[in-house]
């Protein structure tokens, strides 16, 4: 069993045009970004991309949307991207904008191995158009169905050869959930270290589910929005 | 005088409770987290995946993992723990999160609320926000009462497109204190020098004034 790649152009080497892929992340934290920047530079296109948010112009999936590689999105927010916004206005880019919590647990399903969910998110609005729904205690709920997607690429700060996985804070978000549910999951990680080195406990991901991992290098861990409080405040 | 947005979010940190887990969204609802009232335990969850939201860090300690669901750089308290966001949903949808409190662009008299597009103008996405009105058991919207031209955000229908439907029970804006009741909305406080005039001139729904309207002491 080998499932160490020795970097992030050889992770994504044989995805091809027309994909459906997820890509972990909230908003630019625990992003891919060295298979975002190997996507680029491969120049895969007519994608579809499940991930929720579109990153910012000039970073993350925003650098995908600039050179047009994206088909489709499927996100829950992307207000931080003027590119996309227009993109998404002037009807170049197919958009869904679906519910957070659904993205996610559509995720969750797929890698549960449920074929689907309900959620009461949505209920009584545009998201339910054309929606089976079923009363639940004599309350709506929208019948969702799980993701399928191609290749999940999720990013971790720790990884190990067999492909056992652990998160940073904040930058978990969505990677645990398409990890479980790519059919192919490629994982980048800031630290790869041999089997054994982690403590089986305290594994978020288990290796079953991870086909690739490479040590990424020089991550920029760009922050939109740097706020601070003033010293003793 | 109206209120101003730090007067909102401090009337509404009125409403919290010792022991209480709260998602404030973004925009005036984060200021809540400025006015916990002394002696209180809350602990504040953030949709990407943390409870405990601490303050925002010193500058030069800025960790780019660490974020809120604005994007905005925090830190962590003791007690905090960190989650996916399967998790961050499953604890929102089984009811696990005491209040929620969220901004509105308009909120209708059965409670429909409408706070995520503007058809052909402003189409960023409903992120966490359907969600949150769908399964929270106690909500309260922080809003303007009227738009900048004027025109009353409390509608008898919603024009935009909903993010909800009959989930709002309270209001806080910045001129009144407003429940949602069956019959409509009801007047329960006014802002100080606000009149139940100038609230029922800028009030399109329906709406309930029975009785003396304390004013808001600040």
């Amino acid at each position: 069993m080998n499932k160490v790649v020795a970097n992030a152009e050889e992770a994504v080497k044989d995805i091809q045009d027309g994909t459906v892929l997820m890509l972990g992340g909230f908003g630019l934290c625990g992003i891919p970004e060295n298979c975002i920047a190997a996507l680029v530079k491969k120049g895969v296109k007519d994608l579809t991309c499940i991930s929720n948010n579109a990153g910012v112009d000039d970073f993350g999936i925003g650098l995908m949307l600039q050179k047009k590689q994206v088909r489709k999105m499927i996100s829950s927010y992307v207000g931080e991207n003027a590119e996309f916004e227009r993109q998404l206005l002037s009807g170049e880019l197919e958009v869904e904008l679906i519910p957070q919590g659904t993205l996610a647990t559509r995720c969750l399903a797929a890698g549960y191995g449920m074929p689907a969910i309900f959620t009461p998110a949505g209920a009584g609005t545009e998201v339910a158009f054309g929606k089976e729904i079923r009363n639940f205690g004599g309350k709506e709920f929208l019948l969702e169905y799980a993701f399928e997607a191609e290749f999940a690429i999720v990013k971790a700060w720790k990884g190990d050869t067999d492909g056992n996985l652990i998160y940073k804070e904040t930058a978990r978000n969505f990677n645990p959930l398409m990890a479980m549910a790519g059919k192919t999951t490629i994982a980048e990680v800031e630290q790869l270290v041999p089997a054994g080195e982690l403590d089986p406990d305290c594994i978020h991901t288990p290796g079953i589910y991870v086909k690739r991992i490479f040590q990424g290098v020089n991550y920029e861990k760009r922050i939109e929005q740097r706020t601070v409080r003033k010293k003793n405040q | 005088m109206a209120l101003t947005k730090e007067q909102i979010a401090e009337r509404i940190a009125r409403e919290l409770k010792d022991g209480y887990y709260v998602n404030l969204g973004i925009g005036i609802p984060t200021l809540v987290a400025n006015y916990i009232p002394p002696g209180i335990k809350v602990i504040l969850q953030s949709e990407n995946g943390l409870l405990g939201i601490g303050p925002f860090p010193e500058e030069g300690n800025e960790d780019p993992d660490l974020i809120n669901a604005g994007k905005q750089t925090i830190t962590t308290l003791p007690g905090s723990a960190f989650f996916d966001s399967a998790m961050s949903f499953g604890m929102i949808r089984a009811g696990k999160v005491d209040l929620t409190v969220l901004g509105a662009m308009e909120v209708s008299e059965t409670g429909d609320i409408a706070n995520w597009k503007i058809p052909g103008k402003m189409v960023k996405g409903m992120g966490g926000a359907m969600d949150l009105v769908a399964a929270a058991k106690n909500i309260i919207v922080a809003m303007m009462h009227t738009n900048p031209k004027g025109e009353s955000k409390l509608l008898p229908q919603c024009s935009l497109p909903l993010t909800g439907v009959r989930c709002i029970k309270k209001i806080v804006s910045d001129i009144a204190v407003l429940d949602v009741t069956d019959n409509g909305f009801k007047l329960l406080e006014r802002a100080p020098g606000i009149s139940i005039e100038e609230i029922k001139s800028k009030t399109a729904g329906k709406l309930i004034v029975e009785g003396e309207i304390p004013e808001m002491r600040f």
